[in-house]
């Protein structure tokens, strides 16, 4: 079993597994009960300023992404940042850094965009011990109509602004939390950086409605009568984040900032995925407050046993293994040729591959093997587009093969070759850089 | 039945009263426990909705299995039993009796996986069983078109050809021996596939179309014959399924505790308390099919001690499924195979036990004071000149007899495969054809012989 101890901006931790600010991390009682169930840090729910306490709604606060069998694909919410007093928060901090030192407490913070807010809260929470904040730039209902949260992190000039505030007044590291409501995250990564942040945390949650009931013609969740947006996360939101996080993790503007990944984490898969498109750590929500703290378990055992299976020696060995890996469309190789191929002893013959490739695609996938119902591959016809491998209920029954170097592709009539040759490279593109 | 229900000991070894009206009562409660919505949903979820899907084709009636599935798991069920009920008006029925294990089920490509093949006959009667908690009815009569026409039996391929004709206008007079429609739905089946007296449920969800009329208590061959039904009717349709149980061809076979299993099956399900029936102590049961499974596993569940089925050839000639024979030995049937009945023991005209050859070694006798006799049915006698094969009316693939106007479905046909589900397949053809007929004018010859 590999050690899984992690240093993010500094802070050391006996894993990578933090819990997000979020409802799970608003009281001393959860953070307790986390830790005891071996989180390695947490991201404590966002504080807003002193004063009267924040207002949330008595009526439902989540609404729910539902597979067919009930499974939680995605869960959305409006609650907003936490609804306790500020001292009690602070109090609550100071014993909970005392009481777990070996554990990382970042302090989430959302106060009005003016420097003096800032200061006066920065001051207050420095004083607590915590191990750093984390700026909520991207909640993304009830707080942004208020000027904070996403209307800060919507705006690259505010967030490079309030990230510079926070690093005048405080010698805690910055994590900025971006919002993915915005057209392309690295602007927004790109002023935390020139504002001097030490690293980003990505995706805050997605704008969403979550349905409609249809026999009362309401929006769903609805409090009273109507509904509003909320922030959409879970299982679901998985895929863009990762792809917000490896577009940030490439992107040389940002020049490798640490990135703190969010966004579906429900298993140490998950959390090997995001370390991988260069996430330093990983923050989890929508899976403990599905299933509990205990997940964590599974999750250290899981992501020890993975290292040690690759001969990794640390996580340090997975940030960012597979960045390399990402890049843009203009650079794949388009000499690359696959065909789709079909086990015949794992094919049920259920012809869902025929169907959408004679439906959507290709024509690629026969219906008859002498004379009985049986499912074949067309290479004449068949482009790879791998439809029918993500179609097919049973696993690996269908995969993709790789024609090589001289090998003839009967769809183009031409021999394979062995070159790399990209978009850029490319005959047909009137653009292509001659020589590249 | 051949029995004084009144009295409580009839003969030794058969008598009234083995269990309590409770306990038969909780013996004959529903075979399988309908699913629930969560159940169905998850259940539907496992349909992989296939291309040209195997269990559609292996359907006789070609119901569209992934449509209906896909349905349910997106909260349409009375979509879904329109589609089940658009193919087969039967398929409450069919849920409940058909053979699944080797009809749809036992073509679902999840056979090729580990955990067993959809449950397509629970999925269907989910959804069925919803549209008539709701009361959706899926048809529409269209205009009256003057044309007359009958059909005799109103068991399933009856009522099938009933309902497609009526709901294209046609006026149907059903003519009906026994007192209840339904045919063997309402007498055949095993009790505990059709509980709540399901079968009339469907007998009345189908005639509410409107347009049919049943005259009970009329057997061809009897009090009716074909010459009157074509002078009446311009078309007729024949769907009287087998009358008369085959026999063993013993001596003896008249004596007490002799039983057919059909006739018994059609007392138990009408009798109004099932403790009154004469259940033997030992009963043995003659032949390889549903009804002999039927028949051995319903006298259990009265509760007759010992009940064997003994059947001339070897397991795998049966004609009662692996599921079938599997449910009886899971009820305590024994079952014995490659067994031919050549005797009746019989001692003061009372049967006593039945001597088998045995094509595995010597000949031998089981004792028994009831055998029920589960070797299948023929045709009762029909009048008029209808061309035979094999002692059934012979029939084209548009279901059509040798005899113009004359159309015939269900067991009575040969070829005819002893199932409603195909029954109820006859019975749409014919109502297709006899449709054509009608209405392209009668005169027209036959296309097969054009």
């Amino acid at each position: 079993m590999i050690d899984l101890k992690s240093n993010f901006i500094g802070i050391q931790t006996p894993n990578p597994f933090w819990l997000a600010s979020a409802p799970p991390t608003d009281k001393a009682y959860n953070i307790n009960r986390a830790f005891e169930a071996g989180w390695g840090g947490v991201m404590w729910k966002t504080l807003g300023e002193a004063g009267p306490p924040i207002v949330n709604v008595s009526g439902p606060r989540y609404g729910a992404w539902h597979g067919k069998d009930r499974t939680l694909m995605g869960l959305n919410n409006i609650e907003l940042i936490t609804d306790r007093s500020l001292d009690i928060n602070l109090q609550e901090i100071i014993q909970v850094k005392k009481d777990w030192p070996d554990r990382g407490v970042v302090v989430s913070l959302m106060v009005p965009c003016e420097e003096q807010s800032w200061k006066d809260i920065l001051m207050q929470v420095e004083d607590t011990g915590a191990d750093g904040i984390e700026l909520n730039f991207g909640c993304p209902h009830g707080m942004s109509e208020r000027g904070m949260g996403a209307a800060v992190g919507q705006v690259p000039d505010y967030v490079e602004m309030v990230t510079a505030w926070c690093k005048q007044y405080s010698q805690l590291p910055v994590i900025v939390k971006l919002t993915p409501n915005i057209s392309d995250i690295r602007t927004s990564a790109r002023a935390a950086v020139r504002g001097g942040a030490d690293a980003v945390s990505m995706i805050n949650t997605i704008n969403s409605v979550m349905g409609v009931d249809i026999d009362t013609m309401r929006v769903s969740p609805t409090v009273g009568e109507q509904g509003a947006h909320g922030g959409y996360c879970g299982p679901a939101v998985k895929p863009i984040a990762m792809h917000m996080v490896s577009e940030v993790a490439r992107d040389a503007e940002c020049g490798g900032i640490p990135i703190s990944a969010i966004g579906g984490v429900s298993n140490w898969r998950d959390a090997a995925e995001f370390m991988a498109l260069g996430a330093t750590n990983v923050q989890v929500c929508t899976a403990v407050m599905t299933y509990g703290f205990r997940i964590v378990e599974d999750m250290i055992d899981g992501l020890s046993r993975c290292l040690a299976d690759r001969n990794m020696a640390s996580v340090d060995d997975l940030i960012a293994a597979a960045v390399p890996t990402v890049t843009d469309w203009a650079k794949l190789d388009l000499n690359y040729v696959v065909k789709a191929q079909i086990d015949q002893d794992s094919c049920i013959k259920c012809g869902r591959c025929h169907i959408v490739c004679e439906d959507t695609s290709h024509q690629a996938i026969s219906t008859q093997i002498n004379g009985e119902r049986g499912f074949e591959v067309i290479d004449k016809e068949c482009v790879g587009c791998n439809l029918c491998v993500n179609v097919c209920p049973v696993e690996d029954c269908i995969s993709l093969r790789q024609l090589q170097a001289g090998e003839m592709d009967e769809r183009t009539g031409l021999p394979v070759s062995g070159d790399y040759r990209n978009w850029s490279q490319h005959p047909n593109n009137p653009m292509r850089v001659a020589g590249e | 039945m051949n029995t004084t229900k009144s009295s409580n000991k009839t003969q030794d070894g058969i008598v009234s009263q083995r269990l309590s009206e409770a306990s038969c009562q909780q013996h004959f409660s529903d075979l399988h426990q309908p699913l629930t919505k969560y159940g169905a949903l998850v259940e539907a979820d496992r349909c992989y909705y296939c291309y040209d899907a195997p269990c559609q084709t292996a359907c006789p009636t070609g119901i569209n299995v992934p449509s209906f599935i896909g349905m349910i798991s997106q909260h349409n069920n009375h979509g879904a039993a329109g589609k089940i009920l658009t193919e087969n008006i039967m398929g409450g029925t069919c849920a409940r009796a058909c053979p699944v294990e080797t009809l749809c089920e036992q073509a679902c490509v999840r056979n090729h996986e580990d955990d067993g093949p959809v449950r397509i006959g629970m999925l269907q009667r989910y959804a069925t069983d919803q549209a008539s908690q709701d009361q959706v009815s899926f048809f529409t009569r269209a205009e009256p078109t003057g044309h007359s026409v009958a059909v005799v039996g109103a068991g399933p391929a009856g009522l099938a050809c009933a309902h497609a004709m009526a709901v294209l206008g046609h006026d149907v007079v059903i003519y009906e021996a026994q007192a209840k429609a339904g045919g063997l739905n309402e007498y055949g089946l095993a009790a505990y596939k059709m509980v709540d007296d399901f079968a009339q449920k469907e007998v009345d969800m189908i005639l509410s179309i409107g347009g049919i009329e049943i005259r009970h208590g009329v057997r061809i061959g009897t009090n009716l014959s074909l010459a009157d039904l074509q002078a009446r009717h311009e078309a007729v349709f024949i769907g009287t399924g087998l009358g008369q149980s085959r026999r063993l061809n013993l001596a003896d076979e008249q004596a007490h505790g002799v039983e057919n299993a059909i006739e018994y099956i059609h007392d138990l399900r009408q009798t109004e308390r099932l403790s009154d029936l004469p259940v033997g102590r030992k009963v043995l049961v003659i032949g390889g099919g549903m009804t002999a499974i039927d028949i051995a596993a319903q006298s259990k569940l009265l509760g007759a001690e010992e009940v064997t089925i003994a059947y001339r050839r070897g397991q795998e000639h049966m004609n009662a499924s692996d599921h079938e024979q599997a449910f009886a030995l899971e009820n305590g049937i024994r079952l014995v195979f490659w067994a031919q009945p050549i005797k009746l023991e019989v001692q003061s005209n009372a049967l006593v036990g039945v001597e088998f050859a045995s094509t595995q070694g010597d000949n031998f006798t089981l004792s028994a004071d009831v055998v029920f006799k589960a070797i299948g049915q023929t045709l009762l006698p029909l009048e008029g000149n209808l061309s035979l094969t094999s002692g059934r009316i012979e029939v084209d693939t548009e279901q059509r007899c040798s005899v113009d106007g004359v159309w015939a479905g269900g067991d009575c046909i040969a070829g005819g495969e002893d199932l409603a589900v195909s029954a109820v397949q006859d019975g749409k053809v014919a109502a297709k054809s006899m449709h054509q007929w009608l209405v392209c004018g009668q005169n027209q010859t036959r296309q097969s012989e054009v």
